[in-house]
């Protein structure tokens, strides 16, 4: 199989365009750039969690021998405050010091080396204040206010109600309560924050930065530094991972203000690893309480829970992934009566946002566990009482909102529960080897995908004939690595039969692509993919009606589009593509269209402080399988067999889809077992990779990967995002499984040894 | 301080402080930006490279050190455009998603095959231990390997 002589179609197994540069070494990545005559700049971070901010001593750094400027919040113009939603967080810091992260000042240095030593230089005299590290200590009276100007240590509260939660649970036959923690989740893709950027000699800002969101971040620089937007172009180049963790501000502004002050001279900014754990966003670590009303034929009739969650120093989309929580806080069932309370808080921790799932991992957590209890209590098999109340199509869920697009969470977990994993688990965990014992857990999935309702979820789509025949594609929504912009690809290959070398992308640039909306919340396949559709085959069109121009022939329909030219059907004539291309008029090469995202219609009763909201319309669905050994003597858990069924759809590239579903298990057994970034007083204990865990190649199974394929008929082909829904399971069903195994359930997530062994021994002692 | 030394095949030397790191050699001095780093403390393997045939992290390697060796870096692995077995099988089994722990997997995994034979696929995961992917779930490095080995041994017959 040879790539470039690959003929693109949707449903086939195709090796993305991109990984034969980066096999290579080839691709430039933003902290790749070394443009000549480049100023290095750094950031000098406050390193106290809460404090009234004095002065900024920058004399000694600034005669350091290289020293470019020094730049504190004096130097910013424009109101120095950034944030996707609320505008809290200021470029560098001015009264207030909220984090240890907090940037106090900003140095440009000649080298690396004249930088360290200026940032060693510079002295923050500060006057500490009173500070909050946990999120239900800064909700109470009197809490020390990590905002002064707001009101209280409230980020963002959402309420939903259903039915009457009070009066479903106190009429319910069994009642079963659970109280779960879940810890902050470090991102840790490879590539850390950086990029460069220049001021060229037209007075624009031109930024070369690894972002999620290139048109949003653009706006928000804009904003925080008072330049109007025309000034800023954002370039975005193949990303080394995003995860959720460059949906929003890091260097972007910091690298606008560096170049505003090198007197045109390109500026390079990268963040070192423990930089990067220090001052990047995490998954947002939520305590979350359960309240379960069920008949005793095990028939969910109600359920209140509260979520309490810490966001941090500033608002980093947490009302939004709180929001996400409240709506898939009730999981993938039919639950009539349901109250949920969720609200985040604001503390001098390191600052907690998106992380792919946004909050739907940390509410998975509790309720999928929150099953096995149940089905524990009433004697019931977990797959027997899941199957009980799963979502089917017209059910409403938990949120109220009625599914009205494909549901295929009941043909998922039908998949577990004819697969030998289940049915021989019996014989199985029989099979343990001496001071080794075994467990079998499973999950139940479902995920929103795109933007509520109230923030439009679009794409703008173009692709171009050029003069040589060849086709480029917009791939305006940011490719961190998942391969959308490979999807773009092989979508308009298809539709315009053409070989996939000769389609290229235009990765996003702001100043020639056009806006889309971030690559986040498992759109971007989705959301651009139905924009390009409509684009590409209004393109085709085009090209047949102008070939059957060229050749005098009847209309369009004589033709059809093969590999570098048109064919007229009836006398098997072909036209080369750059003929005709060189005969058209040039706005007719270029096909546009704009989509946006369908919404729920249903009218539901929740209350809420943030932008994005709930409910949303389209869902994926997944069922999960996890089987585990423990060591008895050790606690360390071994994940021996891992199944994940999952309805995303249509499958556009088998693939691609497989990548999504093994990353997102491997990413989400690490959210079980061993990531945690620690935090005492403000300050990370688990600063590096050294100390903080991810899996390895040791730590991660072979995984079974089903596609429950369902028809999405509002997605393109069919399909329904994939990239976050696979986190969701593992940490619920290795917790599942583990319980399985030992006879006692472990509430704090992650499973470490230390946690089992306890478990163990307590149970012992019992 | 001048240091010479077979980069890539290709005799070079450059004049840089005898402790400058081998990553900024490579990325920044010799413009060879392949190679990765990510953590600078040798605990993730983005920036491994072949030195005289072994798997090295040139974010611990100073300069001096490359003195009279034989360097082979990301860029010196394909030759003429023809893809090393490995990389090939990188492409085919979709081993790749973000990228960046790519080069330096290529350079573990080709160090792997040429010093064990026989590999299995929990070998394999044993062997690669050392360098971190984010994206893949390392089901598909495994594969990719895995397959290389075959092509290699092949490619001896």
């Amino acid at each position: 199989m040879t790539p470039d002589t690959e003929r693109p179609q949707i449903g086939l197994s195709l090796p993305r365009p991109d990984a034969r540069d980066k096999v290579t070494g080839r691709t430039v990545y933003a902290i790749d750039a070394f443009p000549d005559g480049l100023v290095w700049a750094g950031v000098k971070r406050a390193d106290v969690p809460h404090a009234r901010l004095i002065t900024v001593d920058t004399d000694a750094a600034a005669r350091i021998p290289g020293v470019v400027r020094v730049l504190t919040h004096r130097d910013v113009p424009g109101p120095n405050r950034q944030g996707i939603v609320h505008q809290d967080q200021p470029i560098l810091a001015t009264e207030t010091i909220r984090s240890v992260s907090d940037a106090v000042a900003l140095v440009l240095a000649e080298t690396r080396e004249s930088l360290r030593t200026a940032l060693g230089l510079i002295r923050v005299d500060s006057e500490p204040l009173p500070a909050v590290f946990d999120p239900e200590e800064a909700l109470a009276d009197g809490a020390p206010r990590v905002h002064e100007d707001h009101g209280s240590n409230l980020m963002a509260e959402v309420i939903l109600n259903k039915g009457d939660a009070d009066e479903g649970l106190g009429s319910a036959e069994v009642v079963v309560e659970g109280s779960f923690e879940v810890p902050r989740q470090e991102h840790a893709y490879l590539e850390t924050e950086g990029g460069w950027a220049v001021e060229t000699p037209d007075g624009r800002l031109e930024i070369t930065v690894g972002t999620q969101s290139p048109y949003r971040d653009r706006r928000e620089i804009a904003a925080a530094l008072g330049l109007p937007m025309e000034r800023i172009r954002v370039i975005t180049p193949f990303m080394g991972g995003g995860f959720g963790g460059k949906d929003g501000a890091s260097v972007q502004s910091l690298l606008a203000l560096a170049a505003l002050n090198a007197s045109g001279r390109p500026v390079k900014m990268v963040w070192d690893r423990e930089e990067s754990f220090m001052a990047s966003v995490k998954r947002v670590p939520a305590r979350l309480e359960y309240r379960v009303g069920l008949g005793s034929d095990g028939t969910l009739h109600a359920l209140i829970c509260r979520l309490t969650m810490d966001g941090g120093p500033y608002d980093h989309l947490g009302g939004e992934v709180l929001s996400a929580a409240v709506e898939h806080a009730g999981g993938a069932y039919r639950i009539p009566h349901v109250r949920v309370e969720g609200r985040i808080a604001y503390t001098n921790n390191p600052l907690s946002g998106p992380f792919r799932g946004f909050g739907v991992p940390q509410a998975t957590a509790a309720v999928e566990q929150m099953m096995d209890i149940c089905a524990e209590r009433l004697g019931m098999e977990p797959l027997a009482l899941r199957l009980k109340n799963v979502l089917r199509r017209g059910d409403r869920t938990p949120a109220g909102v009625t599914l009205i697009y494909s549901t295929g969470a009941e043909a998922c977990l039908r998949t577990l529960a004819s697969h030998p994993f289940w049915t021989e688990r019996s014989n199985w965990k029989a099979g343990a080897a001496p001071y080794k014992r075994r467990g079998v857990g499973v999950a139940c999935l479902s995920h929103g995908s795109s933007y509520g309702p109230l923030v439009p979820d679009y794409a703008t789509a173009r692709v171009v004939l050029g003069l040589d025949g060849r086709f480029q594609v917009d791939a305006s929504v940011v490719d961190m690595g998942q391969g959308n912009a490979a999807t773009y690809l092989q979508m308009a290959g298809d539709i315009l039969n053409q070989r996939m070398d000769d389609l290229s992308p235009v990765l996003p640039d702001t100043d020639r692509t056009l806006p889309a909306c971030s690559s986040a919340a498992s759109r971007t396949t989705y959301t651009y993919g139905n924009a390009l559709i409509t684009a590409t085959g209004r393109l085709k069109e085009r090209i047949l009606d102008h070939a059957a121009l060229m050749l005098m022939a009847g209309s369009g329909n004589e033709f059809e589009l093969v590999p570098r030219a048109v064919r007229h059907l009836p006398s098997g004539r072909d036209i080369p593509l750059d003929q005709v291309a060189a005969t058209m008029p040039a706005e007719s090469r270029v096909s546009t269209y704009y989509w946006r995202a369908p919404v729920a219609r249903d009218r539901v009763d929740v209350k809420l402080t943030s932008a994005i909201g709930i409910p949303h319309i389209v869902f994926s669905f997944a069922a999960h399988l996890v089987r585990v050994e423990i060591d008895d003597l050790t606690g360390r858990v071994d994940v021996l067999d891992y199944l994940a069924a999952t309805d995303a759809g249509r499958v556009l590239n088998p693939q691609l889809y497989e990548q999504q579903v093994q990353g997102g298990v491997v990413q989400g057994l690490g959210y079980a077992l061993s990531e945690d970034y620690m935090v005492k007083e403000g300050r990370g204990l688990t600063p590096n990779l050294a100390t903080y865990i991810i899996p390895t190649a040791m730590d991660a199974p072979d995984m079974i990967s089903v596609p429950v394929e369902t028809m999405e008929p509002t997605g393109p082909y069919g399909q329904k995002g994939v990239g976050e829904i696979p986190i969701n399971g593992p940490l619920p069903a290795v917790a599942n499984a583990v319980a399985d195994a030992c006879g006692v359930r472990i509430f704090q997530a992650p499973l470490t040894p230390e946690r089992i062994l306890a478990a163990l021994s307590a149970a012992r002692r019992s | 301080m001048t240091i010479r030394f077979h980069l890539n095949g290709r005799a070079i030397h450059v004049d840089v402080p005898p402790d400058r790191r081998v990553v900024d050699v490579l990325r920044r001095d010799l413009g060879l930006a392949g190679s990765k780093e990510c953590c600078g403390s040798g605990e993730c393997g983005a920036c491994t490279i072949l030195v005289d045939g072994e798997s090295r992290l040139s974010c611990l390697m100073l300069a001096a050190q490359l003195e009279g060796r034989q360097v082979t870096t990301i860029e010196g692995v394909a030759v003429d455009g023809r893809l090393h077995p490995v990389q090939a099988a990188f492409v085919e089994y979709g081993a790749v998603q973000c990228g960046y722990c790519t080069p330096g997997m290529v350079m573990a995994a080709m160090d792997l095959l040429q010093r064990t034979p026989d590999l299995t696929r929990a070998r394999i995961r044993e062997g690669l231990a050392g360098n971190l992917c984010r994206c893949t779930g390392y089901q598909k490095i495994v594969d990719a390997v895995q397959a290389a080995a075959v092509t290699s041994e092949s490619d001896h017959d």
